[in-house]
């Protein structure tokens, strides 16, 4: 319980610099929100007088010294209030909606394959080391360390395109687009979520791959393994067992680095494939300086890192009680 | 003790034996790098690509901002030794286009010419250009005769040939993973070593700037730092200004190779000798804790430049990073962008497997050093 507290105070931390960090990124170009905002009000047709611009900036607090902006910003977004983005003209908070949670649910697809992916597959390359597949493996995992996401990505639609003729862009096909939740609409997100988790999970997995057949390997060689073999366990057994549940602890535990470059990598593999996530939505703000935006929108990102990092942390610590051990006794 | 075995000759074994106990570190790590086959090509593969990219202007055919106007879109040409009459030709040659309008989509068309033939001839001199921006030189490796034209990897859309702008584009593209790392080097080694050396609050501080920097998704915050780099800033200013988003996060896995190092040795007898024989703080570390960790050093740098490249390439693939008329290989996929396009003319990916060999490469050489640095293997 006081290891919760621990990290949940830490994560409050790691929060604060995140917003700060956003903020300061909102704040970089040259200009503020008010000066785009009449900029563009002109540029439409309409006059904007001195009284109007003065009120203007009191209602966004703009007149304000810089961490009070700052203040303000946050409490509105504790509020609910993300400010309104310049390019929609609309609240940012309606922007978002759907898309978090398509993003959570993209992300944690990817995390889920990532790691089925490499465990299973380093268990295989560990207990067949040097054969043909352990090789084959090894250099598969090279490869898709080496292969940008938003390549893999394209050459997969590209692939698609030119051999079935479907397109795999977007996370609904366009009959579903619109329409409200259902069922239907479901089971259509299932059949399009595989090749963007695939294309997510890919460097990931090439990574853990060998993080698993290390850790397996070293703990094939240990004594007790060779005991119950001697005893006459059967292989299958004698493997899943013990050995795998114990290597796949290391394995687990790289989720504090995983995730942020699942989220990170995701982001552009979102951008190429089109999907209705936060990563085209960032890109777009980012194009037109949608600042206010951008900077929620880099916000809601670094969040949704750092409370799955948390959530993993605290599934990691039920699961290992090695890790209970040490953190409580420390 | 595998390479003594081989010479059955006493005397050649001992002065092998000599020379194992007389070796440097280096010598020890070079021997071993050499053993290991999948780092000699990455090796041999880098040497390669850099050594293109230097003479970049030399190896490419043409001028990268040529136009072809006649040419737009056009497939990678075939070279080809047999010709149409299926006679022989020592001297490898192209055919020309035979290009004519799609009568519903007006997109060009091309077709072999089999009567246009170019023979591709070797240290050619052609137009004039300047090696390095400074000396006025002709020649190219490749080349064929006017008016022929030489597409080895076809043309983008303004017509202009891929191959020469590849070529330069490594340039560009490789560089910035080398600044950005020597980047990273000096702010991971400055940092990392007052974290490691003085220990207590600082060395608090510095971790949790990394873990912070560390737990945020990476791309996202470069592009949001990538787009606030004024649109009007000149290409060098855009080239520097994107290095140093890089090497952000770059320093942070340096910082702490070198902190865990110097930790460990902070301690040894031999730093303790040489504080109490009143040497500086700074001394101890260069003369006494660098040499000790240097080589862990080279395997992160190895490994941290291709993070550097994909870095790059995803920014300027995205119109975040470099723009045009810079040339790099983010910037040649940025065309990719849109999948009709790559449908249309699957050559545009072809800057994307230069990245994949020369991230390939990278890793193999840095896999191959982490062996080699580790003594106990």
């Amino acid at each position: 319980m006081r290891y919760v507290l621990k990290r949940l105070a830490y994560m409050a931390m790691l929060l604060v610099f995140v917003s700060m960090t956003s903020f300061i990124i909102i704040q970089l170009p040259p200009g503020d929100y008010l000066t785009l905002y009449i900029r563009q009000l002109e540029a439409s047709g309409q006059r904007v007088d001195q009284s109007e611009i003065e009120s203007l900036k009191r209602q966004y607090g703009l007149d304000k010294p810089i961490y009070a902006q700052y203040g303000k910003w946050v409490s509105g977004m504790v509020r609910g209030d993300f400010g309104r983005s310049l390019q929609w003209n609309r609240p940012v908070s309606e922007l978002i909606g759907e898309r978090l949670l398509l993003t959570i649910v993209m992300n944690l697809g990817a995390v889920l394959f990532t790691y089925l992916i490499a465990i299973a597959i380093g268990t295989y390359s560990a207990t067949r080391q040097y054969s043909l597949g352990d090789y084959f493996f090894t250099l598969l995992g090279f490869i898709g360390l080496a292969v940008p996401g938003f390549l893999f990505a394209l050459v997969l639609m590209v692939f698609f395109q030119n051999t079935f003729g479907m397109s795999v862009g977007g996370l609904f096909s366009p009959a579903y687009v619109e329409a409200p939740w259902s069922w239907g609409k479901f089971v259509d997100l299932l059949k399009h979520l595989p090749i963007p988790v695939i294309i997510m999970g890919t460097a990931g997995a090439a990574g853990l791959i060998r993080v698993m057949r290390g850790s397996l390997l070293d703990e094939l060689s240990k004594q007790y393994v060779v005991t119950a073999r001697t005893k006459g366990v059967g292989e299958m057994k004698l493997l899943f067992k013990y050995p795998v549940r114990v290597a796949i602890n290391p394995v687990l535990s790289t989720i504090g680095w995983v995730l942020p470059g699942l989220i990170s990598g995701g982001a552009i593999v979102a951008i190429v494939l089109n999907l209705p996530t936060i990563g085209p939505l960032l890109y777009r703000a980012l194009l037109s300086q949608d600042m206010y935006l951008a900077g929620t929108l880099l916000l809601l990102l670094c969040v949704l890192t750092l409370v799955g990092t948390f959530i993993s942390d605290l599934l990691l610590c039920w699961l290992d009680p090695r890790i209970r051990m040490e953190e409580g006794g420390a | 003790m595998s390479w003594f075995g081989k010479k059955p000759d006493a005397e050649a074994e001992q002065s092998a034996q000599e020379r194992y106990y007389f070796a440097t570190q280096w010598q020890l790590m070079w021997r071993k790098l050499r053993r290991h086959k999948l780092a000699m090509l990455g090796l041999v593969l880098l040497a390669g690509i850099y050594f293109v990219a230097i003479f970049a202007e030399f190896f490419s055919t043409m001028d990268v901002q040529k136009r072809h106007t006649g040419f737009v879109y056009s497939p990678p040409q075939r070279v080809r030794f047999v010709d149409a009459e299926a006679r022989f030709h020592l001297r490898p040659f192209v055919y020309g286009w035979r290009t004519s309008r799609h009568p519903y989509t007006f997109e060009l068309c091309y077709e072999e010419d089999t009567s246009k033939r170019f023979p591709i001839k070797f240290f050619t001199s052609g137009e004039e250009y300047k090696f390095w921006g400074l000396i006025p030189c002709r020649w190219r490796l490749l080349g064929v005769d006017e008016p022929g034209y030489l597409f080895i990897f076809g043309t983008d859309k303004l017509g202009r040939d891929m191959y020469s702008r590849v070529l330069t584009a490594a340039r560009v593209s490789l560089s910035i993973g080398l600044v950005g790392v020597a980047l990273s080097f000096i702010l991971g080694c400055v940092l990392g070593g007052i974290s490691g050396y003085y220990g207590g609050r600082i060395d608090t501080l510095i971790q949790r700037i990394i873990e912070f920097l560390l737990s945020i998704p990476t791309l996202p915050l470069w592009m949001a730092l990538a787009a606030a780099v004024p649109k009007e800033w000149p290409p060098l200013k855009v080239y520097m200004a994107i290095t140093v988003l890089l090497s952000i996060v770059g320093w942070c896995g340096l910082a702490r190779v070198v902190r865990g190092k110097l930790i460990s040795m902070r301690e040894e007898d031999f730093v303790l000798a040489a504080r109490v024989s009143g040497a500086p703080d700074g001394r101890i570390i260069r003369r006494h804790l660098l040499p000790g960790f240097l080589s862990y050093l080279i395997v992160s740098l190895t490994l941290a430049i291709p993070a550097m490249i994909l870095g790059e390439t995803a920014l300027s693939f995205l119109g975040l990073g470099l723009r045009p008329p810079v040339v790099s290989w983010g910037v040649l996929l940025s065309t990719a962008q849109d999948v009709k396009v790559v449908v249309l003319y699957p050559w545009v990916l072809l800057p994307g497997a230069f990245v994949v060999v020369t991230v390939l490469a990278f890793n193999f050489l840095g896999d191959g050093l982490r062996d080699a640095a580790d003594p106990y293997r």
